[in-house]
């Protein structure tokens, strides 16, 4: 059964109504917030624990479970929280609708989550290209402290929290979690060695917690009706709701909030209008953003759209950014074309990803003509495998994925090529 | 202001919002203003950074001049030259590409006169080919300045062009009729939803 509208959580994720504070307190965001944190630093990680959240950044990492990292007592330094809104990965665009559509959500949540990592201070670091976003973000935070809901004391809960926007200048490699930490220190965004893991020592050498828009927007809701409502959405160990992005070959690209597990053929027939030509006409679906390996029709017609089903077809929910391809697609040419981002996007840290996503490429661009040899492909796997796994941040292993992907499901299109290309160069001569 | 000048400074104005960035960090933490310094900086010196900038951000921060160049060459974003001072960006990542960026593309080549990576003669636009600008429901899309447009063609991103050519402003958003993100003729969702007059 599909998610009603009344357990959707982003009311406005189209932007149909105002985002300001009024509105957004019309909706129900800000109701009850000081109650919330009466409960106290303990209850509210428990309760998150108990909804089942796994991360909506890509990683699906336990978002209570990460709270309960923070030391419990300060020793003296400052705690941070750190909002990744570097939206970035591929196909994905559901953080930029959350921050100009219904930012307070973000902003409640900001608090709420800072609270339980015994917080004073949050960052959230907004892509730089996002100027419209983090206008509508930075006008939501003003008006939260100018109406005492953050800030000193804030909601009247005695808990002082501050809370900036920070604004990237345009890299892919600033979403890792570390690089991010490093960009916002105000260096090159360049991960690092983990651990000390961010809960240990993470923004200025503090203990801090990152986690996703999406993860710290719903929050809010999650507290407010309860930890079993939120878990019994969806299925066990991935419940709850979903903003989908269903782009590339389909009638009606869209943004949808919906319950997780969903089909991904219902997913994309019952919202995005079906995919063009017709399901049929399907050849592949990247389900997760372009970080995640590629998944043929055969796979798509009973795919569930969570952590625990894509893994299971050896490709990954990652952001929910579902990149559909109809059977028109130049698939070797889709797939080549993210190679040309990893290769751009590596920060040049390590080797393995700064050379091997420059060769995966060029190697790629030929695969596209067909213009190799028919040992050349297991060549490039064995270099993706090389890189994956072996680099400090998982951009790497994101390189890898895409190839390994296509070779495991579309290999003898990419034989047939290079066949044909053999088969002119003979008639040519 | 096309060739580098051999001083920078920011204006009293951008000054005192560069004094408000620096407050966000904590005393002693005022190397984390430096990328929106620089931004503002390149807003002010017609979208591109000379020497005289970085080194002008260097002493305001406290840093280092090289640790500011780090900075300023790994991100995308800075121009460490003349980048046209309206800059057109067309993703092509493969959800853009997917839906058609390569004719996007040839109808900026065209409507602007310069291949991608170039500026125009004037200095007025620069044409670049991007990855994922983070749009991608809204397929194939650009950016002209902080602006998204979106939902494109070959003849809307020519007519885009033309608009800003001729000194018009476009509108931004997508340029296919839907308002932002939901299914192209009406959400799918959120329609049984009522809220008090406020909402």
């Amino acid at each position: 059964m599909a998610l009603q509208d009344k357990d959707r959580i982003f009311t406005n994720l189209y932007g149909q109504r105002d985002f300001r504070l009024a509105a957004a307190k019309a909706r129900g965001d800000w109701d009850g917030t000081k109650e919330i944190l009466a409960r106290g630093r303990d209850t509210i990680v428990q309760q998150m624990k108990d909804s089942g959240l796994r991360g909506r950044g890509g990683a699906g990492f336990g978002a209570g479970l990460k709270w309960s990292f923070m030391p419990k007592k300060s020793d003296g330094r400052p705690h941070y929280l750190v909002v990744n809104a570097d939206e970035g990965e591929p196909g994905t665009c559901k953080d930029r609708d959350m921050m100009r559509h219904d930012p307070h959500k973000l902003v409640e949540g900001c608090l709420i989550a800072s609270f339980a990592i015994g917080a004073n201070a949050c960052y959230i670091y907004i892509r730089g290209e996002f100027a419209r976003e983090a206008e509508n973000l930075q006008t939501a935070i003003d008006e939260a402290y100018d109406a005492g809901l953050i800030g000193k004391n804030a909601c009247g809960s005695g808990w002082d929290c501050d809370l900036y926007l920070h604004r990237g200048s345009g890299a892919y490699i600033c979403g890792e979690e570390t690089a991010l930490l490093e960009s916002l220190e105000g260096k090159k965004g360049q991960p690092r060695l983990k651990p000390p893991f961010p809960a240990g020592a993470g923004l200025y050498g503090c203990p801090t917690t990152v986690n996703n828009v999406e993860t710290i927007a719903v929050a809010p809701t999650i507290l407010r009706r309860g930890a079993a409502w939120f878990a019994a959405i969806g299925r066990p160990n991935n419940t709850g709701t979903k903003v989908f992005c269903i782009s590339g070959h389909v009638n009606k690209p869209c943004n949808v909030e919906e319950e997780m597990g969903i089909p991904v053929k219902e997913l994309i027939e019952r919202h995005a209008g079906g995919v063009r030509g017709g399901w049929d006409n399907l050849l592949a679906i990247i389900p997760g953003g372009s970080s995640v390996p590629v998944v043929p029709k055969s796979v798509c017609d009973t795919l569930l759209m969570d952590f625990d089903s894509c893994k299971a077809v050896r490709s990954g929910l990652g952001t929910a950014a579902v990149i559909v391809m109809d059977k028109s697609t130049d698939i070797v040419r889709a797939i080549a074309r993210l190679s040309k981002f990893y290769m751009h996007e590596s920060c040049g840290q390590c080797t393995p990803c700064r050379e091997g996503t420059g060769w995966i490429w060029r190697v790629m661009e030929r695969m596209v003509r067909g213009e190799a040899e028919p040992r050349e492909i297991d060549m490039l796997l064995e270099v993706a495998n090389q890189v994956d796994g072996h680099t400090i941040c998982a951009l790497g292993d994101a390189a890898a994925w895409p190839i390994q992907g296509l070779i495991r499901h579309f290999r003898p299109e990419m034989e047939r090529r290079i066949a044909a290309y053999r088969g002119q160069r003979a008639a040519a001569e | 202001m096309s060739t580098a000048p051999e001083k920078f400074e920011l204006t009293p104005e951008n000054l005192a919002a560069a004094k408000k960035i620096i407050a966000k960090y904590p005393p002693g933490r005022q190397a984390s203003a430096v990328m929106p310094v620089l931004m503002l900086a390149q807003k002010q010196h017609d979208n591109w950074l000379p020497q005289a900038a970085l080194e002008y951000v260097a002493k305001l921060l406290g840093m280092a001049p090289i640790r500011v160049h780090e900075v300023a060459s790994f991100y995308t974003m800075y121009n460490l030259r003349p980048a046209g001072r309206v800059q057109v960006q067309v993703c092509t990542t493969t959800p853009c590409w997917l839906r058609g960026s390569g004719a996007v593309v040839a109808a900026c080549e065209r409507a602007l006169g310069v291949a991608c990576g170039g500026v125009t003669p004037d200095g007025r636009f620069g044409l670049k080919e991007v990855e994922c600008l983070g749009a991608c429901v809204n397929a194939p899309m650009m950016q002209i300045g902080d602006e998204y447009y979106e939902d494109l063609d070959s003849a809307s991103a020519a007519k885009l062009i033309e608009t800003l050519k001729s000194g018009g402003k476009p509108r931004p958003g997508p340029q296919s009729g839907r308002k932002t993100s939901e299914p192209l003729g009406g959400p799918t969702t959120l329609t049984t939803l009522r809220f008090g007059k406020d909402a």
